[in-house]
């Protein structure tokens, strides 16, 4: 199982590392954007209780962000799948199915928090202030674990690739800027409000923007993330031992 | 010993109309294969070979049926199996964002090689058809037969003691050919056991002990190629009739050269192996 682990994480660095310059410079791109159009651009007509409107928005980007590049980390399994077939080596391979799901996963968040690191070095930049606290990268490691769960799952859904860019279009480009991430969920329509709530992500937003602020941990958020991680993970499970047809 | 039972593969498909349909892969089959043999599985286009060999090597969950690996189930050993047995499979499934030597490590990994008997390994089987100069190589780099060389030794990499090539001879240069065919015959000696999927009939002459005959899914024929060849005839009689080629096949030499005497242009030979399987397929294109 551990050397499971190992492999699946392995052949997840090795190709990071392939193009790590292009993975990180790539990854710049769209939090300087949001930085610099909301932070900087924004921020002197808009008030938020407290600090500043910068302050607010970087958790939010925090967890966009680590959200879509865990995801996004593992949605190239599809191709494996569909196109190039190369998952048949694992399907063949005396390895335990959950330390591949686990091996696959760990990749995913090292990509995230990599990003994540990226994005806390700009927003000191721009002039944010946040404190990082252990509470605070718990947090962010519990919303990469799901969101490359979920990237697993769908990855191993899908049919095609145009499939999986729906699945971007559709489900995590409005996740990204309604959870909570630059505006609070109260300002939404009441019923729009409960659904919203309800996701990982605006608790990942709530969560990251309350610890940063030095306010007190909602921990019951906390246990609402580690119970999308377990159900993602159970999914995981069963998806890919349905892969045998 | 791989011991076959009753084994059965459907899949749902669309027929013509656009409806869902049922299709038989592989349809109720029993076949033994033992432990050393270099067992050949002829058929045509769509025969099912590739769907058992799928089934045989836990890529594909049978419908009906069991599939035993000296005496162990594969439905409960599954992981046990998969250590002991190697596949080249029929298309190239290599992990296309890592380099040849990657691709053969990661192989080795997932078989928990120790780090010093994988290097020494990749090393040995990518010198053993010529790719030592390629490790580094991104497998998007390397021609179609170079890429096919690489599948036949990554799935060696293991020592498996069963080996499932399914047509691992395509489009690869006669001389790689051989040297395929010598390794075939190396690890044959070995002890390994073999079952070799083909198109190419005189490569299962040339190297299998014994061959199944399968068509539509379901087995036709099992025997020694000389003992299929005698079932159907030792001799054959060939001439150009009114629809084409025809054969008749004869016990006896004797037999055959007198049948040709009155026929013009007709010339005696000895029966081969695709003799029998044409004979046995049927000659239309399926
Ligand atoms: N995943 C699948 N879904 C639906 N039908 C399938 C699937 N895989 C195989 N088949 C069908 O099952 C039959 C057997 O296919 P298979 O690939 O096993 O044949 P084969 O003997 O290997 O042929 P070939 O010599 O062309 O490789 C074919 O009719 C094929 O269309
Ligand atoms: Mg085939």
């Amino acid at each position: 199982m551990l050397s499971d682990i190992a492999t699946a994480f392995w052949r997840d660095w090795l190709v990071l590392r392939h193009r790590l310059m292009k993975f990180i410079l790539s990854r710049m791109v769209a939090p300087v954007l949001y930085m610099v159009a909301f932070g900087w651009g924004l921020s002197r007509s808009i008030n938020v209780s407290g600090g500043s409107y910068l302050d607010f928005i970087v958790p939010g980007i925090l967890a966009l962000n680590s959200m879509n590049i865990s995801f996004n980390s593992l949605t190239p399994l599809c191709t494996e799948k569909v196109y190039h077939k190369s998952l048949e080596e694992y399907l063949v391979a005396p390895i335990s199915p959950a330390g591949f799901i686990t091996g696959k996963i760990l990749a995913a968040v090292l990509r995230g928090l990599i990003s994540s690191a990226i994005i806390i070095v700009l927003a000191w930049c721009f002039g944010a202030q946040l404190t990082l606290t252990p509470a605070f990268v718990l947090v962010l490691v519990i919303n990469c674990v799901i969101f490359a769960e979920a990237g697993f799952c769908a990855a191993l859904l899908v049919r095609n690739f145009e499939d999986m860019a729906r699945v971007n279009t559709y489900l995590l480009l409005p996740m990204s800027f309604l959870c909570g991430t630059f505006f609070k969920t109260d300002r939404l329509p009441q019923l729009a409000a409960c659904v919203i709530e309800l996701l990982p992500l605006t608790h990942t937003a709530v969560l990251l923007r309350a610890i940063s602020s030095g306010e007190s941990v909602p921990w019951q958020s906390v246990a609402v993330l580690a119970f999308y991680a377990a159900v993602f993970y159970a999914a995981c499970l069963y998806i890919f031992k349905g892969l045998k047809q | 010993m791989i011991e076959i039972n009753g084994l059965t593969k459907n899949f749902t498909v669309k027929d013509k109309n656009g409806h869902k349909a049922v299709k038989t892969a592989v349809d109720n089959l029993n076949l033994t294969v033992n432990n050393g043999e270099l067992f050949g599985l002829l058929g045509p286009n769509g025969a099912g070979k590739t769907t058992l060999v799928g089934m045989l090597v836990g890529l594909l969950r049978p419908t009906a049926g069991k599939i035993l690996y000296n005496g162990q189930n594969l439905a409960q050993h599954e992981r046990d199996v998969k250590k002991i047995i190697g596949i080249v499979p029929q298309h190239i499934n290599f992990d296309q964002d890592l380099t040849v030597w990657e691709n053969m490590e990661l192989h080795g990994r997932l078989h928990h090689m120790p780090e010093k008997q994988r290097r020494e390994r990749i090393e040995e089987l990518l010198d053993y058809v010529g790719l030592s100069e390629r490790r580094n190589d991104n497998i998007k780099a390397l021609s179609g037969g170079l890429k096919r060389r690489l599948l036949i030794v990554r799935a060696l990499m293991h020592k498996p003691q069963v080996l499932f090539l399914d047509e691992p001879t395509v489009a690869l240069d006669p001389q790689v050919r051989r040297r395929i065919w010598d390794l075939i015959r190396v690890l044959h000696k070995d002890g390994v056991t073999i079952v070799l999927t083909t198109h190419y009939i005189e490569e299962a002459e040339a190297l299998c002990g014994r061959v199944a005959i399968m068509d539509s899914g379901r087995l036709v024929t099992t025997g020694t190629p000389e003992a299929l060849c005698r079932n159907l005839g030792s001799y054959a009689a060939e001439w150009d009739g009114e629809n084409g080629r025809q054969y008749r096949f004869f016990a006896d030499m004797d037999e055959a050269q007198n049948f040709a005497a009155v026929r013009n242009g007709a010339l005696t030979r000895r029966t081969n192996l695709e003799d029998v399987f044409i004979e046995l397929t049927g000659k239309a294109m399926k």
